[in-house]
């Protein structure tokens, strides 16, 4: 048999006053909260300190060099051969590319830059390509990982550990390369190289395949990154942003390609552009160039002059005694080659005077190098325009209108490293 | 249209103020005698001649000359391809010259960089501020008359120079607005409407 019962029914409309009295006390307060400079997802040594309504962003303020070495003032110290183990640093995710993009720059002052042997402009794209999917490989998994996807991470990690071993058999070091030389190369690569690289290539494929399986149609990933840290075409030049996040906003602007340096012409390949310039865009830029490193990894290996084993004997250095070494016997018999050695090494590479800016399309972004000099084997002043640094200053406009948790997802498609940053 | 051609249409449009176009390793550089006027000048590259992209801003210490500051900039054209080099000289007494954050506003950073570590400070620049030494540094490390192995200084090298945001609680808080549900910025679409973006885009000419 059902029974009546009283239901006590509170008055709603105290309750509701109540609650509004006491969100009074909590509406209408921000926070300052400090993010960094030792936080997993700033990649290294970046301090954001964000001012939050709730949990969204209204101002963000980007704190830098805390990584700060003083690369330019160090250069001005030394001959310019000496300086390329401080490139290794600068972006040390892709020191390869960094020791190429210097290279280049002494080379345009120098003159010669358009006059190298064709081989050594082979293995420089080769190189500079491999440390193009290196990094781009850590900043994808390093991306995935602080949204939550770590899987990923664990994938382009192993793949990442092949290209430090055929970085090892080119220069004999996995990080701190320094394989470039002013006019050429450290030494030519090893006979079986190009086979290792091919080998490399086939693994990879199937490794992108699978990030891409991973990530690119995953509900949560596209719902993390779709729409969110929206830079606009003109935004994106007018902070001069460059490399995947000046594309990623569909700017069509690529040095290799507008600009074209050491043997790219001659290469196929396409630029991968975004349309709505939001992360999403971003990292499918980065997916795509890594697809396109691949074509041209593949190019170089069936037209490198010389061929793999360089039968033929192709040199890798520019045939100029007052900027390349000469052959140990021939500096303990000839005369000649011997002060030409003691020259280089004690005074370096005789510079004219003169000022050159050369940009290299790096992983990060254009990194570029004014050189002024007053002759001489140091230069007066070396610039290093660094990507990163320049990436980094538009956060104090992005940030604003994001939520807190899309902190990790802004900086990860930003894809930045504070080594280079702060120089 | 070449760099040469934009070269000469400025030093047309502001006459004695630019020295004559120079070519070094193909690349052209423009003498601005005025520092003064460089806001100008670069106003008029970038709104006239299609110089959207300031690639970098330097500065050369000319220690033992006078003027003893260059400050170099770097701009390009995106849609063109074309490349300028702009210099102006700036004496050590003044120690001045006028911001360009007004025409690109990537010059914030390169201004404040060079505000660091050369002591050029950019008159408009709304936050001149250090960037790579900390806040209260007392010297310009860049400068010809710094030793490569550093001053010591009173301040020594501190991570944090302002007040810790922490201090006084778990964190500090200011006066805000009140509608949190306005500003929430990821508001589900509801089922069956409109994306906001569509789910198809272009990526390298494809779409996926």
């Amino acid at each position: 048999m059902a029974t009546v019962q009283d239901i006590e029914i509170p008055d709603s409309a105290a309750r509701a006053a109540a609650a509004v009295e006491e969100a009074q006390d909590i509406q209408g307060e921000k926070m300052v909260l400090n993010m960094g400079p030792s936080h997993p997802a700033t990649h290294g040594v970046l301090r954001i300190v964000l001012e939050l309504d709730g949990e969204v962003i209204t101002k963000a303020d980007p704190d830098v060099g805390y990584l700060h070495r003083g690369d330019e003032k160090i250069a001005e110290n030394m001959t310019y051969t000496q300086f390329i183990p401080y490139t290794d640093r600068l972006d040390y995710l892709a020191p390869l590319a960094n020791n190429v993009a210097y290279a280049l720059a002494v080379e345009k002052l120098l003159g010669i830059h358009d006059k190298l042997p064709p081989r050594c402009q082979y293995i420089r794209v080769m190189v500079a390509e491999l440390a193009r999917i290196s990094s781009h490989l850590l900043g994808l998994g390093a991306f995935a990982m602080d949204t939550g996807a770590v899987t990923v991470f664990l994938l382009t990690f192993t793949e990442r550990e092949k290209i430090y071993n055929l970085a090892e058999a080119a220069s004999g070091a996995r990080l701190t390369t320094s394989y470039t030389r002013i006019g050429g190369l450290m030494r030519d690569v090893p006979p079986t190289w190009c086979d290792q690289v091919r080998q490399f290539l086939k693994e990879f494929a199937v490794a992108l395949d699978e990030a891409h399986t991973l990530l690119t149609r995953n509900r949560i990933w596209v719902d993390r990154l779709r729409d969110l840290g929206v830079i606009s075409k003109e935004m994106a030049i007018d902070y001069g942003l460059s490399g995947p996040n000046l594309r990623g906003s569909g700017v069509e602007w690529d040095l290799r390609k507008n600009q074209p340096y050491l043997c790219y012409k001659d290469l196929d390949f396409d630029i991968a552009v975004g349309s709505a310039g939001d992360c999403y865009d971003r990292y499918l830029v980065r997916m795509e160039e890594m697809k396109q490193s691949m074509r041209i990894l593949e190019q170089c290996c069936n037209k490198i002059p010389g061929g793999a084993e360089n039968k033929s004997h192709e040199p890798v250095n520019v045939a100029d005694g007052k900027i390349t070494l000469p052959t140990k016997e021939k500096v303990l018999t000839s005369m000649e080659e011997l002060i030409h050695q003691f020259m280089l090494v004690t005074e370096g590479v005789n510079c004219p005077p003169g000022e050159t800016y050369f940009g290299h399309e790096n992983p990060k972004g254009e990194l570029g190098f004014y050189i002024n000099s007053k002759g001489g084997g140091t230069p007066y002043r070396l610039k290093i325009r660094a990507p990163s640094f320049i990436n980094l200053s538009i956060l104090g406009e992005l940030m604003p209108g994001a939520m807190i948790s899309d902190v990790p997802v802004i900086l990860g498609s930003l894809d930045f490293v504070m080594g280079e940053s702060d120089r | 249209m070449s760099a040469l051609e934009s070269a000469n249409k400025i030093k047309a449009k502001f006459g004695a103020l630019i020295a004559e176009p120079t070519e070094f390793r193909g690349e052209i550089s423009l003498k601005i005698s005025d520092a003064e006027q460089i806001f100008e000048v670069c106003n008029f590259a970038k709104r006239q001649l299609g110089f959207d992209y300031l690639v970098d801003i330097s500065s050369v210490d000319n220690y033992g000359e006078d003027p003893r500051w260059t400050v170099v900039y770097h701009l390009r054209g995106i849609a063109s391809g074309e490349e300028l080099r702009l210099k102006t000289d700036v004496s050590e007494e003044k120690s001045e010259l006028p911001s360009v954050l007004p025409v690109w506003r990537t010059a914030n950073w390169h201004e404040r960089e060079i505000y660091d570590m050369m002591g050029i400070r950019f008159s408009g620049h709304p936050d001149l501020r250090r960037i790579l030494m900390w806040e209260g540094y007392p010297f310009h490390p860049l400068r010809k008359d710094f030793p490569l192995a550093g001053k010591p200084s009173d301040l020594p090298g501190v991570a944090f120079t302002q007040v810790t945001p922490m201090e006084g609680g778990p964190f500090v808080t200011l006066p805000t607005s009140s509608d949190s549900i306005a500003r929430e910025p990821r508001v589900r679409v509801p089922e069956g409407a409109e994306p906001a973006i569509s789910d198809k885009r272009l990526i390298g000419g494809k779409l996926i």
